[in-house]
This record gives C-alpha cells, structure tokens and sequence, in this order.
C-alpha cells in the first residue's frame, strides 16, 4: 500500500469521531480526535468513570518462528523470557548505545515462536525496518497495523462497561475480565476475524485495551457508548490522553524518551533485566548505568524527573529549563495536570540534582517561572 | 450572539466603546477554538498599547495563544479576578470575562474594526 505523503491517514472510526462532535487534528500522519465534549471534562471522566479512546492509528508488529523469542532477547531491554503466553511486559528496542528506538509492549501469544509487539503510530515504520534489519535465524517480522484497530476503555468503570459489551456480544461471550489480571490478554479468532483484551492502559487507571479486526470496530465503538453512557463513559481524545498519561508519568516517544536517551536516564530502568540472558543492544552501557546497592558509581549522569509548577504559569514542551542559572534541559513534557490541581512536567536534570525539592526555573515566554522537583507518578489512583 | 454594540478584530477580540473607554475582551469564537481555557495573563494598568501589539496570552490545555490589543490606548483597569479564574472566558466571554479597560489614544483606528455583523459572516466563513 502507498500513501501519499501530504494525507494523513484515518482509522477505521474517523465517521464515528465526526458524529461525536469530535475535533480532528493531525498526530503521528494519522488524523485523531483531539477533544469531543472537552480535554478537561474527558480527563476527568477517565479518573472517575471511564473513558473510551480510539487508538487504532498504534502499530501492530507480528514475530513468527521458532527464534522470535531469542530476537527480543536481543534487541528489547526487557526479558521476554519470562513472559507466559497470555502475559504482557513494557519494554524498549534499544540502540547498541542503549538509547530507545521505541517503546513498546510485547505480547507472548506462543512462546518462544509467536509474539505481537504493540509500538507507537510514529514508529510503526521504523520499528519494522529496525527489526528486519536484524532478523537472525528462523524469525520472521509482519507489520500487521492494517489488521488491527485498536480501543482502549480506561477508568474505575472500565471492568463493568467492557464486561457488559463482551456479554452482549455473540462471540467474545465467555471472556471474564474479573479474571484477567494486570497485563495479561485474551484472545479469540472467528472465520477471519480476531480480537486481543488486554488489561494494559496509558492512563494510570484500571482498564483494558481492545485489538481488533477492523470491520468490528464501529460496532464495539457503538456499543462501548450506548452500554457505557449509564455509567459515565466518555469519548476521549489526544488531549486528555496526554494529561492523563503525563499525571501517571508514563513516557511519550519524542518528548521525553529517543535515540539520544537512554533507558535508564529516562527512569524506565525497571524494565531492564540482566540475569539469565545473553547480550542485548545496549546491555553494557545500561549495565554500568543501573544504580545497584553498594556500587554508587553506577548511575546515569542524567535522569528524567517530574517538576511542579510553583505559580499559574504552563511548562510546555521546549521551553527552557534552568539549574542555578545554567540551562541543563528543555521541557520535554509540560501540561495542567487536572487531577492534581497543578501544571506539571518532565525534564532531564544531573544526576547529583535529582532529588525532589531541587528548585529549578522554566522559562516562560522570556521570563523564568518557579518550579521544583517531586516524586512522581505526579497522580496515583486510590488503591481499592 | 455577538452584540450589536461591541466591534472585532480578526484575531477575534471584542471591543465596547463608551465614550474614550473600551472594554476588550476574547470572543465566543476564540474560546470556543481554543477549547478548556487553563491561564490567563494580562498586563498592568498604566502600561501603554499600539494597535495590534501583544496584550496578553490566553491558553488552554493544548495551546498558547496571543491577545492583540484591538486599538491603541493605556490600559486603566485589569480584571484581575479573571486571571484567577480564566474559565470564565469560556462561560461568558462577551460579558464577565471583559480582561482590560483602555483609554483610547486614538479613536479612529475603530473604524477598521468590524461590526457584529461583519464579524459573524467572518467568523462563519472561517474565521481566517
């Protein structure tokens, strides 16, 4: 298939968002919803009930053979090893410098010879020609964004408007969400159709995403708004999806994280693995960053934190940040965090000023603005 | 929808004259456009303002966007409460939520504004 590259391309919902009242802007060469009723009102809806979002312009990257799972050993900073089919794991494709190519989340359909790997929409091209690139032994690669689109359906609620959905559907009838543990999926396959429920989310609250067939979206779009509608579900859009994921501190590719940051620095170094595993991209350089007890030289020289806002002004993306006078930074995520009540944000700072409670200025258009360092996730929901 | 009595730019400010006082302030199409408004700055009483300079920023939870001073003059009066409430401006943008009063320096520079009328077929052309 070729596109053009002046046209942005649409999801199989792009008539559904036009009769939501949605507002489209161009994201990634997709055109998304950025808002229906408004950010605010979405993003609150998501925290207190549920949201429902159409995330179908995300990637779909499918490894088949026998060494699929010796691949992501070797280029994911995560052990993909340890994942049961069914489970779910965050993880990065890394650069031999231990830099992100992306982020991603790989999903263990039949292990060792099956995975689907779930990337960003703006490095669905990238990430197959990275993986094609390094292909080794029986394992091959399909880019299968076209066969899937994709929803997410994320709020305290989410569990009880899915269910009733799944319920009333005639063929994923059967799956129990109360069973599905966190980053765990389901899955079923009709005639030519098929559909991934995975308890995943990039808003720090309960919920699920939904791959599936894209002759079935509408429907279960439909029909997630008409069962969902009673208990408070929303359509959401980019806009609250990123005031939602910036409060939860979870990264977003080309802000916060890239090639010319590493795993560690960027605070995802939870991911990494070492034991138990040969080399991977990277390994080296993540190996001396990663802080271990006992060893305080290993750390990286710099670390993604979050900052809060001492006045009303806004950190947005690019401005610039300051340490003592010097700028160390530019903004890299900045936005009014609704749930919080405060206009927070990510930048790199040293090492040696990391800790929460480091003043630091944003410069905001020309003068500087208070801010200081906090600990993040900036939001956490309330443990049930 | 757009009073009679005000007249507008073309980066949809409003302006009510009376006598050498206007009242300025962002229109119902700008709020709208511009989505959930989060801050709001405006300048000083005292500070003086050409025609088209920068009087202020609005923003919303997406986007930064400029307020033009319609006409020139010296600001005499800021509704400092709206700063601290700057969803005001979305819920009533042609009334409470009126940002600066001006004297005016030069009242004929209003005859380049337009007329309600005008702007409502500017506005339902685009608005560009």
């Amino acid at each position: 298939m070729t596109q053009q590259d002046s046209a942005l391309r649409r999801t199989p919902l792009y008539a559904a968002h036009l009769r939501s009242g949605a507002r489209m802007v161009p994201f990634g060469g997709w055109e998304m919803p950025v808002q229906y009723s408004g950010v605010l009102e979405e993003h609150h809806a998501v925290r207190r009930a549920c949201g429902l979002f159409d995330v179908s312009h995300m990637g779909e990257i499918e490894l088949r053979g026998p060494d699929s799972l010796k691949l992501l050993l070797r280029l994911c900073a995560n052990d993909a090893g340890r994942l049961e089919d069914g489970q779910v794991q965050y993880s990065a494709l890394t650069t031999p410098e231990g830099t992100i190519v992306d982020d991603l989340l790989v999903y263990s359909r039949r292990r060792p010879e099956h995975y689907l790997l779930c990337v960003n929409a703006s490095n669905t091209s990238k990430d197959f020609d990275w993986i094609q690139k390094h292909l080794e032994g029986e394992v091959d690669a399909f880019d299968r964004s076209p066969d899937f689109a994709q929803l997410a359906i994320q709020g305290p609620q989410a569990e009880a408007v899915l269910q009733q959905v799944l319920d009333a559907s005639d063929w994923l009838g059967g799956l129990r969400l109360d069973a599905l543990a966190s980053y765990h999926f389901y899955e079923r396959a009709r005639g030519g159709l098929q559909a991934i429920v995975s308890r995943t989310g990039y808003t720090g609250e309960d919920g699920f995403e939904v791959y599936l067939s894209p002759e079935l979206a509408e429907e279960l779009w439909n029909s997630l708004l008409e069962l969902g509608k009673p208990l408070g579900l929303l359509a959401c859009g980019l806009g609250a999806r990123d005031t939602l994921r910036l409060e939860a501190k979870l990264c977003l590719y080309g802000n916060d994280i890239d090639e010319t940051t590493s795993v560690v620095e960027a605070g995802i170094g939870w991911i990494l693995r070492f034991e138990e595993r040969g080399d991977f991209f990277g390994r080296e350089r993540l190996e001396r960053e990663k802080p271990v007890k006992g060893r305080p030289e290993r750390h990286p020289a710099r670390l993604l934190v979050g900052f809060e806002m001492q006045g009303r002004e806004i950190a947005r993306h690019g401005y610039p940040v300051r340490l003592g006078g010097e700028q160390v930074d530019q903004v890299r995520s900045g936005a009014p965090g609704p749930s919080i009540g405060k206009n927070i944000g990510l930048a790199y700072l040293p090492w040696q000023q990391r800790r929460t409670g480091t003043a630091i200025e944003i410069e905001v258009r020309g003068r500087p603005a208070r801010a200081q360092v906090v600990e993040t996730p900036f939001y956490r929901r309330p443990r049930s | 929808m757009y009073p009679d009595n005000y007249l507008y730019t073309k980066n949809h400010e409003w302006i009510a004259v009376e006598e050498s006082i206007g009242t300025v302030g962002i229109t119902d199409h700008a709020q709208h456009e511009l989505g959930d408004i989060v801050y709001l700055e405006l300048p000083e009483a005292g500070q003086r303002f050409d025609a088209n300079d920068v009087l202020g920023t609005v923003e919303s939870v997406k986007a930064v966007s400029e307020i033009y001073c319609p006409v020139s003059g010296e600001v005499v009066e800021v509704n400092g409460a709206l700063t601290e409430h700057p969803e005001t401006i979305n819920s009533e943008p042609h009334g409470a939520a009126w940002m600066v009063k001006l004297k005016l320096s030069n009242p004929d520079e209003l005859g380049a504004l337009m007329s309600s009328t005008d702007y409502q077929k500017f506005v339902s052309a685009g608005g560009h």
